[in-house]
């Protein structure tokens, strides 16, 4: 069973649609004891960052999160869920965030009109190297996006997906040991996300 | 690069899909959820569902609806018609709905917009809106005016003036569907387009008058549009969204193959 986590940070019906559609059982869930029991974890989110870290944190789940993912259990962080695990987000002022991932969330720089903030459709994913999450996705192909921050590891040796908007060539998918994460909705990039979301329910969390 | 959406939209009466010609004589196309499943497997980047009696009849949304179309396709889809509050906001967003639209709502009631923004996100909140070409200068300067039930009444409020606020309230996108241009087949509205695409930093998506993949390009070369909406053109079996992306690629758009 997969455990998607509710911290109030947006809509997760799409998610758990998603992850139905790919043949895994799912439930949203705040209860820890749940989630404890959950064989992999979805940690999903919209919203600002400040508010979901708020949440996180009145939830009891800010800790919560940091030992299920010590704990090697599969992990997949989307969008806001994969700016949180960072150690500082711009938004909100400098959000001090979960710091699982060395590096920070910046701000895109608008250049209206050609360039617009929010990054919002689809754009490419160059995927860096091997990973079992990727496995049967063709390089460059396109993933559904919408933010206006986009995550600055301080390692590459963490990316495994790049793509570039507003002048930045940002690293949209992250890697580390049990951990992935994606800047793109899985849940909306139609037969590629359905994709990585199907590898990640078979995953057994090692590289 | 993020790339150019093509969104189909599907106009529902009586739960069938319709198409009328500058919003009137409508005829049944088909069922909602299956065009829009066959829409999503040719590749269309988005879709957009309009409840178009939902207001008239005085009801929500088809919820069912929207929940069968989640079920099925697994891409971002707006709905729009019968959204009269933050409660069907959030009904239509929790059947799996990506964005809801809000028009003549909107006009009555702005600060609908603000709030569905702070309480969902901007990402969610799109304005729908039916420009017309007017001679009431005074009041609409840009030479556009907004109308209500698809230009069947005149709100005297001014296009350019009525998308920057929108803009202060928080909207995520703007639909600029050209009432002059709606199911003509003949282009889109150019000059509308870009006025609006130039003024606002938020998505901005051209509907109304697509009839062939040479006017999608007219649209994205002459205005910074992000997107168009198409509708008889597809619902006829004149185009296939295959046909229409490789078109718009080999033409230098770019668009997701």
């Amino acid at each position: 069973m997969i455990a998607i986590i509710d911290y109030k940070a947006g809509n997760l019906t799409s998610v758990k649609l998603a992850v139905k559609k790919v043949g895994a059982e799912a439930v949203i869930t705040s209860d820890p004891i749940v989630i404890k029991s959950a064989e992999r974890i979805i940690f999903p989110g919209v919203g600002a960052a400040g508010a979901a870290m708020d949440n996180l944190r009145a939830l009891g789940l800010d800790s919560l999160v940091k030992e299920e993912i010590a704990s090697g259990k599969p992990f997949l962080g989307i969008c806001v869920g994969l700016q949180v695990l960072f150690e500082m987000s711009e938004e909100d002022g400098d959000t001090e965030c979960l710091g699982i991932v060395p590096g920070q969330v910046k701000l895109f720089k608008a250049a209206p009109p050609e360039t617009k903030v929010p990054q919002m459709g689809w754009n490419s994913v160059n995927f860096i190297g091997e990973h079992p999450l990727i496995e049967g996705v063709r390089n460059n192909s396109y993933f559904y996006f919408v933010h206006s921050y986009y995550p600055a590891p301080s390692d590459s040796s963490y990316t495994l997906g790049e793509t570039t908007y507003a002048d930045v060539t940002f690293s949209s998918m992250i890697f580390k040991d049990n951990l992935v994460a994606s800047q793109f909705h899985l849940e909306k990039s139609g037969k590629v996300g359905l994709k990585i979301l199907e590898n990640f329910c078979k995953w057994d969390g090692k590289c | 690069m993020l790339t150019k959406r093509i969104i189909p939209c599907l106009d529902i009466r009586d739960k069938k899909v319709t198409k009328g010609v500058k919003f009137k004589n409508n005829v049944i196309l088909g069922d909602p959820v299956e065009m829009a499943i066959k829409y999503y497997e040719a590749g269309c980047d988005e879709l957009v569902f309009y409840d178009i009696t939902a207001s008239a009849e005085g009801r929500p949304i088809d919820i069912d609806m929207v929940k069968a179309v989640a079920a099925n396709i697994y891409i971002p889809f707006a709905v729009g018609g019968g959204i009269s509050s933050l409660k069907d906001m959030e009904m239509a967003l929790l059947a799996g709905a990506e964005k809801v639209s809000v028009n003549s709502l909107a006009i009555s009631n702005p600060s609908i917009i603000g709030e569905g923004s702070k309480a969902f996100g901007a990402q969610c909140i799109v304005l729908g809106m039916d420009p017309i070409k007017t001679k009431n200068l005074g009041k609409c300067p840009s030479g556009y005016e907004i109308t209500r039930r698809g230009g069947r009444e005149f709100t005297g409020i001014d296009a350019l003036e009525w998308v920057k606020r929108a803009e202060d309230l928080g909207v995520g996108e703007i639909v600029v569907n050209s009432v002059d241009a709606d199911g003509t087949r003949q282009g889109c509205e150019l000059e509308l387009t870009k006025m609006i695409s130039e003024n606002v930093n938020v998505p901005v998506v051209a509907s109304g008058g697509v009839g062939c993949s040479q006017h999608m390009v007219d649209v994205f070369t002459y205005s910074h549009a992000d997107a168009v909406i198409i509708a008889g053109m597809i619902h006829t079996g004149d185009y296939t969204i295959e046909q229409i992306k490789a078109e718009l690629s080999a033409m230098g758009v770019a668009v997701r193959l």
